[in-house]
């Protein structure tokens, strides 16, 4: 049986999400814009869904917008906020941890024309809310905070971010795609006026997800040429998705604080014996504010790629932000930005445990991995 | 992204060839890639113009390990001459191919290859006379 550690990669899906999806997917095919009973019974399902998810986030039912994805959902919140409030200005701030699909984003608004600036992070993974509050300007449309990092797990103080930000009228984006359901969310209570996310992330399909803008903001959408979603993103709905999206969004609150424990639990005993039992090794990030599932470990002497490979034969499935598993071939950014030398950042391994994880399992991949790290090393280089 | 190994680079990653350092060598180098980090150390001892031994140490990938598991079961044997002709298209071939952004790997094995057998010619100067001759191998010996 393959141990899968990579829950922050993506996740199995769950056989109740998969029940709740299979009559969209067969019988009740009928597309949710149709006027007749087969398309209109379809709407109904869906516009529950979308209540659904609301009373979970605590946002306003009608700022939910189905998309395919975070990555999407992110595309879509930075160009529509900024082309669409350009008469507050140009000007734009993301953290220096956000996702490619925020960070990426927004270095192509700044090719547009868009000011764009980096908020730093302190060694813990932290929003340094100090330099925020400096860099944050009367013309600061847009500020995007993730609010769990998906590489080292790192949780940011949300509440207070969006207090710092709505001083200067700004409003806040979240990346929230990590955060299901390891944080509380009340989008309302938190301050959160924008916020992005995907199904698959907490057991729920691929393809599916949401963007939350608050109603009242001016956003354009990315996607045009339909009137679903009010016309902020055409295309017909994807219903098996958004029901997969709601199920798999109601059963990961409704078990919370009964996995929450479990998980870190586990990842602490994992974290533990490796500590006690593997030399050389450090924790990347800060273990306190940190998702209960995550753990992004540097391996010294040795190559991340190399020991996922080893791991993989093995039938255990990690991730690693080295470089030589990079399509561009260079290393993670978000180690850099939390201060990891750059002889340090192609050595790390990220462990990210979910839902099915069992204690045996880590036990095997502790035997495993002492072997493979042990075997690397005996031929490393480095001194 | 691609990055499927094909079956012989996982076994060359796996089970990898002449790794270590070689006792009294004749020369050694070391070479990085400046892009992904990747570190290759070569010894190497020569005998009678050919490559008698050679071994590396790797910090790097997969096919890091791989390339240069292979590349040192191509050489040795080879002479000095023959060796330096030894191309990383070798390599990939050897191996049924390699992902597209892992090639480079392959590069930075002939790199070192290239680089410790410099290293010896310079430690030899006589033999850099044998060199210019080895355009006729057969008088090498």
């Amino acid at each position: 049986m393959p141990i899968y550690l990579d829950n922050a990669a993506t996740t199995k899906l769950d056989p109740r999400v998969l029940k709740a999806m299979l009559p969209y997917l067969s019988d009740n095919y009928g597309n949710a814009s149709s006027i007749h009973s087969l398309g209109q019974k379809n709407n109904l399902v869906l516009e529950q869904a979308r209540r659904d998810i609301a009373k979970i986030l605590g946002g306003e039912g009608s700022g939910f917008i189905f998309t395919s994805g975070a990555s999407e959902s992110n595309n879509f919140i930075l160009r529509g906020i900024m082309r669409a409030n350009q008469s507050k200005g140009k000007h734009i701030l993301v953290s220096a941890i956000e996702h490619p699909s925020v960070y990426q984003t927004a270095r192509s608004l700044q090719k547009e024309g868009y000011e764009v600036g980096f908020i730093p992070v302190k060694n813990d993974g932290q929003i340094d809310l100090t330099a925020l509050k400096k860099l944050l300007r009367k013309d600061t449309v847009l500020v995007s905070v993730m609010a769990i990092n998906n590489e080292i797990g790192s949780v940011q103080d949300l509440n207070a971010i969006a207090k710092l930000v709505h001083a200067t009228g700004t409003y806040f984006h979240s990346d929230i795609v990590q955060a299901i359901p390891y944080l509380k969310i009340d989008l309302q209570k938190m301050g959160i006026d924008l916020a992005s996310m995907s199904a698959h992330k907490f057991y729920g399909p691929k393809g599916v997800g949401l963007a939350y803008v608050r109603p009242g903001l001016k956003i354009e959408p990315l996607i045009s040429g339909g009137e679903q979603e009010n016309g902020w993103r055409a295309g017909t709905y994807n219903l098996p998705g958004i029901i997969g999206l709601a199920e798999a969004l109601k059963i990961a609150y409704r078990e919370r604080t009964a996995y929450l424990p479990k998980v870190k639990k586990l990842r602490d005993y994992f974290w533990q014996r490796l500590q006690k039992e593997i030399p050389d090794i450090k924790l990347n990030g800060n273990l306190k504010k940190r998702s209960e599932n995550n753990l992004n470990i540097r391996f010294g002497k040795i190559e991340g790629e190399a020991i996922l490979m080893d791991l993989s034969t093995q039938g255990i499935y990690v991730s690693t932000g080295s470089a030589c598993s990079a399509h561009n071939l260079k290393s993670s950014y978000v180690l850099s930005a939390i201060g990891l030398a750059d002889y340090d950042l192609n050595s790390n391994i990220r462990f990210s445990l979910g839902r099915y994880n069992t204690k045996k399992e880590i036990d095997f991949t502790v035997t495993a991995l002492k072997k493979t790290v042990k075997r690397l090393r005996a031929f490393s280089p480095v001194k | 992204m691609s990055l499927n190994y094909t079956k012989k680079t996982i076994k060359a990653f796996l089970k990898p060839k002449n790794i270590g350092v070689i006792k009294n060598p004749d020369a050694v180098a070391d070479v990085g890639n400046m892009v992904c980090g990747d570190q290759l150390s070569f010894s190497i001892k020569i005998a009678g113009g050919k490559i008698k031994d050679i071994k590396f140490l790797s910090f790097g990938c997969a096919s890091n390990i791989a390339t240069a598991s292979i590349l040192t079961e191509k050489v040795k044997g080879l002479t000095v001459a023959q060796a330096k002709k030894f191309g990383w298209r070798q390599i990939v071939k050897e191996l049924g191919g390699l992902p597209p952004q892992k090639v480079h790997c392959s590069m930075l094995a002939v790199e070192g290859l290239q680089k410790v057998l410099k290293t010896y010619e310079r430690k030899h100067p006589t033999l850099l006379v044998s060199k210019i001759k080895t355009k006729s191998p057969s008088k090498q010996k």
